[in-house]
């Protein structure tokens, strides 16, 4: 069984991202970057499969800049086969990631597409789903427990109302939730290895996609800051405040 | 997380732009690595040091281990750091390929310790002592003797300790008492007690391997007739497993002030038969090998207590920019907002003060590593030889510095929490107890003073205090050129001269009377050491003053500004105690020397 994950190069969560002074959008320069958590457990998820005899191959795939070739390093180091890097210099949407993806899966066949379920930057949530639609395979997103069983595999989602378990048909995309794994560190050992793993390289345009922004960003600016509170005297008081200067309720 | 273990853009900065470690690359030994593999090595031990070591810091200052039964426990905690750390591969990591290790440069070992250290000093000793132990067996252990142990202690199924301090007997190891007595076999049963040993049970390995320094019977008196044994805790299988309990055992453990997840205890070898020992090398040449792994184990030490400054100094810089207290002398309206510390000057300069200490002190530690580094892998023999001797004469200040220094900014972290600071629901007061360790262990300040005054400066003729001062003289040259640093340059040469005039007039008067002359050998050595801190900050400011010379990015033109500020401080507030010092030592001023004991 062959596996496919996706990981995006992300600002560190440890970061706080502040927008550039000229508000064209956030200001990464000089930012340290680290490969999205939930990519990362998708990661971890994978090779917990080949770990299990189950998967026979990881191939680990990352779609932006040339320096994201440093995430698929550090997802070969946790123990993915090999990697494909698309590099482009356009700032992509959820759209095209997803198009080079569905480019991606009709190379290589895999039978399951394992993504985050979102990225901790955009935080959209959209390219698990967008790749489903594209290629037509079953989805399961928000998924905190995978068993794969023969063609099938039954997947736990987190859902607002609680856990739902489905069933879905191979092949089929997975997104994982935080809860599906705790990802492991790469050792010295699997350092020095990923170093002789492939990564091929190709652009968009070699796989016949169009990345093209379809939407415009018009401005980046930080929230607007949370003014100090203060203490009201009384229940009456602070009902009065609710309605007639935050007019929450009537 | 909301306060770092150390500072991510200074590990960069030190690792390569004070040190060019990329350049280590160029070395065949180095072949296989790369600048990535550096760096992806650093984020898992980062990574291990947030979610294994961090994660129990308090636990284990709380529940200091316990003796049940002869039996030592601690929090589970700490096996869990252990296996974490050895399971990553770092316990093997800066030995040979051969050896089952990955060959890591000095410093890039270095800073992964600096991780762990920074997120928890009592845990990190078990690795820090067994590196230590893997190092001499490595360095001096027969073929088999390494096979039999160095092996057991790099994939972590066992620890190991270093047995030098007796009840009796700390400075001075010329003295000690345990024995060790030839058995028919080519072993040795090696009878006696040692002290404070760190790490020396657990429950976290499968085994404990002491390296022990006892004497033969028969043995030369003093220094000369001491010999080091390998005495495991349990006899080791042939496939590596523990067999036999041997005849060594806790008799009690310390209860320390700091460092409190580390076992300390006193070991009692040879309560029946003897404890069975392996003598490693050759008999009364053990202090020798010990000491060829000091400068090593020294600036471990150092490292530890760098790291320890740098969280206090990341604590008291969050705590200074959130804490609003008061406004400052020139706003008149009581009704406006209170400013956060950092705006009061005072809080400034003491957070400018940690600044100098903990950075200083990572990158005069990480300096010493690239010596030892280049002793080991330096292209020539010349330079390889250069590299020992200037790292022989700076060991004893690399280990006083940092250790000094760091309680003296622990103590400053404090300050700024204030009240807080003083209250163990926050961390302050538990680094403050962790650093006071450092300048006792791994050699007394008062010993490292008398190392460097009486032995150091004039070892190999004097070489290594001549390329010291070859190697400032070319960086006072250098930042000459750069306007901003300038006038830091002509602070540091007038040192220097102040700093040759007061060695030679030591040294002259040791000749008279070498008790006097070595009497405030401690002073010498702080002053030896302010230097070599303005040194390493002059290093510093050369980079930083470069880097300003052409435009950058805001985050950049910060760090780099914060660089220069702080090699100015140093330079300016901390270097000129020297004068005071140099005038009562060049003077011979004896007034704590003819005190007597009588009179106190
Ligand atoms: C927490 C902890 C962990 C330790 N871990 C280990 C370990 O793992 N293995 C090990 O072998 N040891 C260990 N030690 C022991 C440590 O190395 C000794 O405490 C240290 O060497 C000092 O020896 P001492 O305690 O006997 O003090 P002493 O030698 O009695 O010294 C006491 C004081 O007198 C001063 N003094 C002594 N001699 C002179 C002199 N000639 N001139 C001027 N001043 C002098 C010293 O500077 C010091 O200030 C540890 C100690 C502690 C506290
Ligand atoms: C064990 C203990 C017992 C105590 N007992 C009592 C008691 O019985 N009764 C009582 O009323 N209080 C008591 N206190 C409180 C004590 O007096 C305060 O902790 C102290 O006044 C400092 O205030 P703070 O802790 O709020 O620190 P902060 O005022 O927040 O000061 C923190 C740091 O900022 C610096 N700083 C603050 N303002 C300025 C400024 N304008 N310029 C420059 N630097 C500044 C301070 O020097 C300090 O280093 C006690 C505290 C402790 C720890």
């Amino acid at each position: 069984m062959k596996i496919l994950v996706a990981v995006k190069r992300v600002a560190d969560y440890n970061v706080k991202v502040r927008a550039k002074s000229d508000n064209t959008g956030p200001d990464l320069a000089n930012v340290k970057m680290a490969i999205n958590p939930f990519c990362e457990i998708a990661v971890e998820e994978a090779v917990r499969l080949k770990e299990k005899g189950i998967a026979t191959e990881i191939i680990v795939v990352s779609i932006g800049a040339q320096a994201a070739q440093e995430q698929v390093r550090t997802a070969l180091a946790l123990g993915a086969d090999r990697g494909i890097l698309i590099t482009t210099d356009t700032d992509l949407e959820s759209l095209a990631v997803a198009k080079c993806l569905k480019a991606v899966c009709d190379n290589e066949s895999p039978d399951i597409v394992l993504l985050g379920k979102q990225a901790i930057d955009g935080d959209n949530n959209h390219t698990g789903q967008m790749l489903g639609a594209l290629t037509g395979w079953a989805q399961a997103t928000f998924a905190s427990e995978l068993t794969i069983d023969g063609d099938s595999a039954t997947v736990i989602r987190e859902v607002d109302a609680g856990l739902q378990t489905i069933q879905i048909k191979l092949p089929a995309i997975v997104t994982a939730d935080l809860r599906l794994n705790e990802p492991r560190y790469a050792s010295l050992p699997n350092i020095m290895k990923a170093k002789k793993k492939t990564i091929d390289s190709t652009t968009p345009a070699d796989l016949g996609v169009d990345v093209a922004p379809r939407t415009t960003l018009l401005k980046a600016e930080p929230p607007a800051e949370r003014k100090a509170g203060i203490k009201v005297e009384d229940v009456a008081q602070l009902v009065d405040k609710l309605k007639n200067e935050a007019k929450v309720i009537s | 997380m909301s306060v770092p273990l150390l500072n991510d853009r200074d590990v960069e900065f030190l690792l390569y732009e004070f040190l060019d470690t990329e350049k280590l690359l160029e070395r065949p030994r180095y072949s296989e690595h790369s600048r990535e593999i550096f760096d992806a090595s650093l984020r898992t031990a980062k990574t291990i040091a947030e979610k294994y070591f961090a994660n129990h810091l308090v636990e284990g200052d709380e529940n200091e281990p316990t003796l049940e039964n002869g039996i030592v426990k601690m929090i589970p905690e700490t096996k869990v750091a252990w296996d974490a750390f050895a399971n990553a591969g770092f316990l093997a990591a800066h030995q040979d390929y051969e050896e089952g290790g990955m060959q890591m440069p000095e410093v890039i070992f270095r800073m992964v310790m600096a991780y762990v250290n920074a997120a928890n000093i009592g845990t990190a000793a078990y690795p820090f002592v067994a590196t230590g132990s893997a190092n001499l067996i490595r360095a001096f252990g027969s073929v088999e003797q390494k096979a039999k142990f160095l092996t057991l202690i790099m994939d972590g199924r066992s620890n190991g300790t270093m047995c030098l301090t007796e009840p009796g007997q700390g400075s001075a190891l010329g003295d000690i008492t345990t024995m060790a007595a030839p058995a028919d076999d080519g072993t040795y049963r090696v009878f006696g007690q040692k002290m404070f040993i760190s790490c020396a049970d657990h429950d976290i390995a499968g085994n404990v391997i002491h390296m022990v320094l006892a004497k033969i019977k028969g043995a030369p008196p003093g220094v000369k007739g001491i010999s080091l044994f390998i005495v495991p805790k349990f006899l080791v299988n042939d496939d590596g497993s523990p067999g036999e309990r041997n005849d060594v055992v806790v008799a009690g453990l310390n209860h320390k002030m700091g460092y409190r997840n580390t076992t300390n205890a006193a070991l009692n070898f040879g309560e029946k038969d003897g404890a069975i020992g392996y003598l490693v090398g050759e008999a009364n040449k053990g202090l020798g090998y010990m000491f060829q792994m000091m400068n090593e184990a020294r600036i471990g030490v150092a490292l530890g207590a760098a790291a320890i400054a740098y969280q206090g100094f990341n604590h008291s810089l969050d705590y200074a920019r959130q804490r609003p207290q008061g406004r400052l002398a020139s706003c008149k309206d009581q009704l406006s907002p209170q400013v956060m510390l950092v705006e009061h000057a005072d809080v400034r300069r003491l957070l400018l003060a940690q600044k100098a200490y903990s950075e200083g002190s990572l990158a005069m530690c990480l300096f010493g590593s690239s010596l030892f580094e280049n002793q080991n892998s330096a292209p020539t023999q010349e330079l390889r030889t250069r590299n020992t001797q200037l790292l022989d004469l700076l060991t004893p200040v690399i280990k006083s510095w940092p250790s000094k220094y760091g309680c003296i900014s622990n103590d400053m972290a404090i300050q700024i929490l204030g009240g807080a600071g003083y209250t163990r629901e926050y961390p302050v007061e538990q680094l403050y107890r962790d650093q006071r360790l450092n300048p006792i262990h791994e050699g007394a300040e008062a010993i490292h003073g008398l190392d460097l005054l009486g032995r150091k400066l004039s070892l190999y003729g004097g070489a290594g205090y001549q390329f010291f001062k070859e190697d400032v003289a070319q960086d006072i040259a250098k930042a000459k050129d750069f306007e901003p640093i300038k006038n830091l340059a002509g602070k540091l040469e007038n040192a220097m001269d102040v700093l040759e005039k007061t060695t030679q007039s030591l040294q002259q008067q040791m000749g008279v009377d070498i008790d006097r002359g070595l009497a405030n050998a401690t002073v010498y050595l702080d002053m030896f050491g302010r230097i070599v801190g303005a040194w390493i900050w002059l290093k510093q400011g050369i980079i930083a003053a470069e880097a300003l010379s052409s435009s950058l990015h805001e985050s950049d033109e910060h760090f780099y500004r914060g660089k220069l500020q702080a090699a100015n401080y140093y330079i300016e507030w901390e270097l000129p105690a020297i004068e005071q010092y140099a005038e009562l030592l060049q003077a011979g001023n004896s007034v704590p020397f003819e005190m007597q004991d009588e009179w106190f």
